[in-house]
């Protein structure tokens, strides 16, 4: 058990590190709105595999607020992107 | 007592499963070329790591009210997944963020030439 | 359908859709009361009324077998493509290579479109970049492909999603359409027959 939490753990940091890494260096804005969008969904993933591990449910509600504004977030930034170019 | 060593078993294979999706999502954005192929390696965390993650915490906390929480949440995710990447894609497509020489066919570019060459307001609408 | 017919919304659809909103309401709260269901209807009719969106027509049709079969067969859709495109990320070997297909679709319902576009996203290795809600056509980025035969191949695949959203919940017409052969109903912009 304690040998799985620690290989999840690193799976996940490489995740978010490559995804953060993409946040900063993006060549272009909308790869940064793809990145921080996987960010949250690790977020997300790591939050749920920690109330699994220890068997609550607490923060359940963080994880639907989150999935909420992740969607809000790269839409707006994408319509944003949409506009700009227009003009 | 095996009850709870099936139930460990299950909970750690799901969080691995949605550990090694994060993890080939971020490689994904790493490694690939332009923003619509980071857009492919980004929308799948999203949704089968949140399933598998939703299904370890609906294992280890067997309740109605969470099952209905995370039918919730999944529902949300499956919906307004695609329509990020949709809009994103769209964006990505009209400012010309994508390497066309990856592509070994465009059937969309032949339509924007259409639209601009103004062909397509002289057509003739649907009839249904 | 013109726009002039879609904005009179039947009476049933109406209550089909805010008693979608009611169960997405009492999901949220991870519980069914009464107090729930009230407040829940309370802020779908608000939400309905503030936020006018063109209607959408349900055919009236559900079948819910193949309701069933597409889910599963969408779930283990999701599954597969998403341990392929995984192995694509790690493959060392891999030569990105990619196309935009047109897919000219029989349906001419807004809201089978728009699920067969959300299936077909959530399916890693294609994503929808654009619409023509007119003519019904849909253009996908699909990812890893490398010969004619796997653009066809693909464009199979989105068809036979296609044709079980329509089985599932599509008009009769709907279904007579893609119960005909390919060549007769659709109109191939672009692509090879």
């Amino acid at each position: 058990m304690q040998i799985a939490i620690i290989v999840a753990g690193v799976f996940f940091s490489i995740g978010a590190v490559a995804a953060l890494y993409r946040v900063i260096t993006g060549p272009s804005l909308l790869d940064r709105v793809i990145a921080s969008d996987v960010f949250v969904a690790t977020v997300m993933c790591v939050l749920g595999s920690e109330m699994a591990f220890n068997g609550h449910t607490e923060t359940l509600p963080v994880l639907l607020v989150l999935a909420a504004f992740g969607f809000l977030g790269s839409v707006s930034f994408a319509r944003f992107m949409a506009k700009q170019d227009e003009t | 007592m095996t009850g709870d060593g099936i139930r460990e078993i299950i909970t750690i294979s799901l969080v691995m499963v949605a550990a090694l999706m994060c993890c080939a999502a971020g490689i994904g954005l790493f490694r690939f070329p332009d923003v619509l192929s980071r857009l492919h390696a980004a929308t799948k965390p999203q949704i089968l790591g949140l399933m598998c993650a939703c299904g370890a915490v609906a294992v280890n906390s067997p309740r109605i009210s969470t099952f209905l929480l995370f039918t919730a949440i999944i529902i949300f995710q499956g919906l307004t997944a695609p329509i990020t990447a949709h809009m994103v894609a769209r964006a990505a497509y009209r400012s010309n963020h994508l390497r066309r020489d990856l592509l070994i066919r465009d059937e969309l570019e032949t339509r924007v030439e259409r639209i601009e060459r103004g062909e397509e307001s002289s057509k003739t609408p649907p009839e249904s | 359908m013109s726009p002039e017919t879609g904005r009179r919304i039947s009476a049933r659809s109406q209550i089909v859709l805010l008693s979608g909103l009611v169960i997405l309401w009492c999901l949220v709260w991870g519980e069914v009361t009464v107090l729930n269901v009230l407040t829940g209807l309370v802020l779908a009719v608000v939400i309905s009324l503030l936020f006018y969106l063109p209607a959408i027509d349900l055919s009236g049709r559900v079948n819910f077998w193949f309701v069933l079969v597409f889910f599963v067969r969408l779930l283990i859709d999701i599954a597969r493509a998403s341990l392929e495109v995984a192995w694509l990320v790690i493959d060392p070997r891999y030569k990105p290579s990619s196309a935009i297909l047109a897919i000219p679709l029989d349906t001419r319902s807004d809201l089978i479109m728009m699920f067969t576009a959300e299936a077909i996203s959530l399916v890693p290795g294609s994503i929808v970049v654009d619409v023509d809600r007119q003519e019904s056509v849909l253009y996908v980025h699909v990812i890893n492909v490398r010969s004619e035969k796997d653009l066809e191949d693909f464009r199979d695949e989105v068809f036979a999603t296609e044709k079980r959203l329509v089985m599932a919940i599509g008009s009769h017409d709907d279904v007579w359409r893609v119960r005909q052969p390919n060549h007769l109903t659709r109109s191939h912009t672009g692509g090879t027959a």
